[in-house]
């Protein structure tokens, strides 16, 4: 009996350890170039990737990393586990401002170069890489990471060793609280609250909104709370607000609730998984306004659970594909050759990062990490391609937000709105 | 008034689908007295062979009467063989030990299940969040007023079929020679065994049975809420069990009842007060009961249990 049950064991170990390698050996692919460590930490980087994704073709000329008159940057993404696009979209965008700048003849007379360690999608790993950055790889700047959990993680790393590390997306408060060294391209949180709640007046002329919110999120909480304050002082009412954790699947009675006090519009910040089912639900009780939400909506995935009962609806975000400005359609032609498709807002803040950080070093007296910070800090007007970025004192940029209206395959673009 | 109708409905169609998993829970803590914390998790598994079905069928052959019944067969066929495998290897060694032992192990198999499920195999839907296919096309089958109260046709056929799973399960439990041998089982296992009842065979077929009505909820509940994904058993599970223990768990109209009340006053809750206070008094109303009629509303005490 107890040899069968341990042989049962056995099998479903052994099937579950080869499922295990099928997915990471599968991933590993995906990256230009996987040595994998010891640590479990993946390694990849332009300097010797030359030629896997016909981008780094003009990086050949970056060289050896770490030694002689290359300047190292870092970079912390999730390029495997559950955020795996996130990471890969942010490489590309960080490999795509580097090539450009080395073909522009590089920083003060040197190339630059990138080091890009994996997190798994894990805040530990990523600390764990933003140490060896900074110990082992004496990088410049740190670019990463697009989680606020992670990014958190790694500043604690970074503020110490006073390293400058720029978040290209991460869009919680608390993340450039922690130091002076710690700087982001993107808006922060409440923005994105304030931009949705001008639009439904502005735009939609909607004096009356209902709010929908995931009491388990922080972001959610942020956003709702901004909007219900915003709106309410753009002379316009709530008339309803309701609650529900991420996870649910059944809405129907907030729906219910929502729609017996006949809002015009329907504020639901969430995140792509729950917005699909919401919006789905909220048709099938013959509710016709549209919903609107942040950046937490962009993904695939809103097509896949929503449907047809997500198009028309409209949500805040960094940037989009369409925005008819030379400056953007320069920078999606780059991307296209390089990569193939269409860059995200997570490309193209990964892009406007980079950039920052090189024209800052570009502007530094020396190339001590001490003045480079500085040089950033000063970042004022800089045209990047996810909107125009000044810095404030606490190191967040000043920066429009787009509003994108869901269509049946893709986002587009609606109105920009500026703080 | 046409929103306390809507708020019925929906409640009454969320009722349904936590009282099939209730069954599930309620069957197999008659028989073994053993909470089966793995039973929302087969109930994902049973979701994850329709889905995987489904999508072999393609769009055209799904939506009809034959690819319906075909997903909710292979699922159900799935879910009643991984509730023998269940039982046979994990549940079954540790019967003479003691009952916390297999408790343990059912927390251990939900675990395994639902995380293991994280993995891809082949057409199964993995990790991610997945849309369940459109199986039962939507459309109206009831409207009132400005479409104040809107009936939908897949409603009313999950209440159908729930109903008539419960008054088969009724039916066999009642009336039949096997359902005479698993009340004399649920009785007293050793002197049923005593008395020529195949012991083994009769909790096999229980758990086989209850887990083919979890593959049967899960469906329901798939073409429900739409999404799919590995830890979606562990949320409904819980509810389901709690509906079981408020009816009197090992009592079958118990599940039912137990499961429709949860259902509704989650769904009045929301309606009508604050919506983050729905699990607050759903759980709330448990301890109460628990506490008037620690037996639960349909429980005897000593009382002959299936």
């Amino acid at each position: 009996m107890h040899r069968i049950l341990t042989g049962g064991i056995v099998v479903l170990a052994a099937l579950f350890a080869a499922g295990c390698e099928k997915k990471t050996s599968t991933q590993t692919e995906t990256p230009a170039t996987g040595t994998t460590g010891q640590t479990g930490v993946q390694t990849t980087g332009t300097t010797g990737s030359a030629g896997t994704e016909g981008s780094a073709g003009t990086a050949g000329t970056a060289g050896a990393p770490a030694t002689g008159d290359v300047i190292l940057l870092g970079e912390v993404g999730s390029l495997t586990g559950a955020q795996a696009t996130f990471g890969i979209s942010t490489r590309n965008g960080v490999e795509l401002a580097l090539n450009e700048a080395n073909a522009e003849g590089g920083v003060k007379g040197h190339k630059l170069a990138v080091r890009v360690y994996d997190d798994q999608s894990k805040p530990e790993e990523a600390a764990n890489a933003a140490t060896r950055l900074i110990t082992q790889d004496h990088v410049k700047i740190i670019i990463g990471e697009v989680a606020s959990t992670n990014s958190i993680a790694m500043a604690h790393k970074a503020q110490p060793a006073k390293v400058p590390m720029i978040t290209p997306s991460s869009t919680n408060e608390g993340v450039t609280a922690i130091g002076d060294y710690i700087f982001r391209v993107c808006f922060i949180d409440p923005f994105q609250g304030f931009v949705m709640a001008k639009f439904s007046r502005d735009h939609l002329k909607s004096t009356r909104a209902a709010v929908l919110r995931d009491t388990r999120s922080d972001y959610s909480m942020g956003l709702s709370e901004v909007f219900t304050r915003k709106f309410t002082e753009m002379g316009g009412k709530i008339v309803a607000t309701e609650a529900y954790a991420q996870g649910d699947t059944d809405f129907r009675s907030q729906l219910t609730a929502i729609r017996s006090a006949k809002p015009e519009a329907i504020y639901v910040p969430g995140y792509y998984n729950d917005v699909g089912i919401i919006a789905r639900q909220a048709r099938e009780l013959g509710i016709k306004v549209p919903l609107l939400g942040g950046d937490g909506w962009e993904s695939e995935k809103l097509w896949e659970l929503g449907g047809s009962a997500v198009v028309g609806s409209y949500f805040s975000n960094h940037y989009s594909p369409e925005d008819p400005s030379p400056r953007v359609q320069n920078f999606i032609a780059a991307y296209k050759k390089a990569y193939g498709g269409v860059p995200d807002s997570l490309a193209a803040l990964a892009y406007d990062a980079a950039r920052v950080g090189i024209e800052a070093m570009r502007r530094a007296p020396s190339l001590e990490t001490s003045a480079i910070r500085d040089a950033i800090a000063q970042t004022k007007d800089f045209p990047g391609v996810a909107g125009t970025i000044t810095l404030d004192e606490k190191r967040n940029a000043i920066k429009p937000a787009v509003v994108v209206q869901v269509g049946d395959t893709s986002s587009k673009y609606v109105a920009t709105i500026t703080p | 008034m046409s929103d306390l109708v809507q708020h019925l409905i929906n409640g009454i169609a969320t009722g349904t689908i936590y009282a099939l998993v209730a069954l599930g829970y309620t069957m197999v803590y008659g028989v073994l007295k053993l909470i089966n914390f793995a039973h929302g998790d087969v109930m994902m598994v049973g979701v994850y062979f329709g889905y995987a079905t489904a999508f072999q069928l393609g769009r055209a052959a799904r939506t009809t009467l034959w690819g319906v019944l075909l997903i909710f067969l292979v699922a159900m066929a799935a879910c009643a063989l991984l509730g023998f495998i269940i039982e046979r290897f994990a549940y079954r060694p540790l019967r003479d030990k003691p009952r916390l032992t297999a408790l343990i192990t059912a927390i251990g198999i939900s675990f395994a299940l639902s995380y293991g499920f994280q993995l891809d195999f082949g057409p199964l839907p993995g990790a991610a969040p997945r849309a369940f296919p459109e199986v039962i096309r939507p459309t109206e089958w009831l409207v009132l007023g400005d479409r104040d109260v809107v009936v939908w046709n897949w409603q009313v056929i999950s209440l159908l079929i729930a109903a008539a799973l419960m008054f088969i399960l009724q039916y066999l439990v009642y009336r039949t020679r096997f359902g005479r041998a698993m009340r004399a089982v649920s009785f007293d296992h050793r002197v049923a065994g005593l008395m020529g009842i195949p012991t083994d065979r009769v909790i096999a077929i229980t758990f086989m049975l209850g887990s083919a009505l979890a593959a049967g909820a899960g469906l329901l509940y798939a073409i429900k809420d739409t999404a799919v994904q590995p830890l979606m058993g562990l949320y409904v599970g819980l509810k389901a069990f709690v509906a079981a223990v408020v009816g009197g768990i090992g009592q079958v109209p118990g599940a039912m009842v137990g499961a429709l009340l949860l259902g509704l006053i989650e769904e009045f809750v929301v309606g009508y007060t604050a919506s983050s206070w729905r699990e607050a008094v759903a759980f709330g109303v448990l301890i109460v009961v628990l506490l008037v009629k620690p037996e639960g509303l349909f429980g005897r005490v000593a009382a002959e249990k299936v």
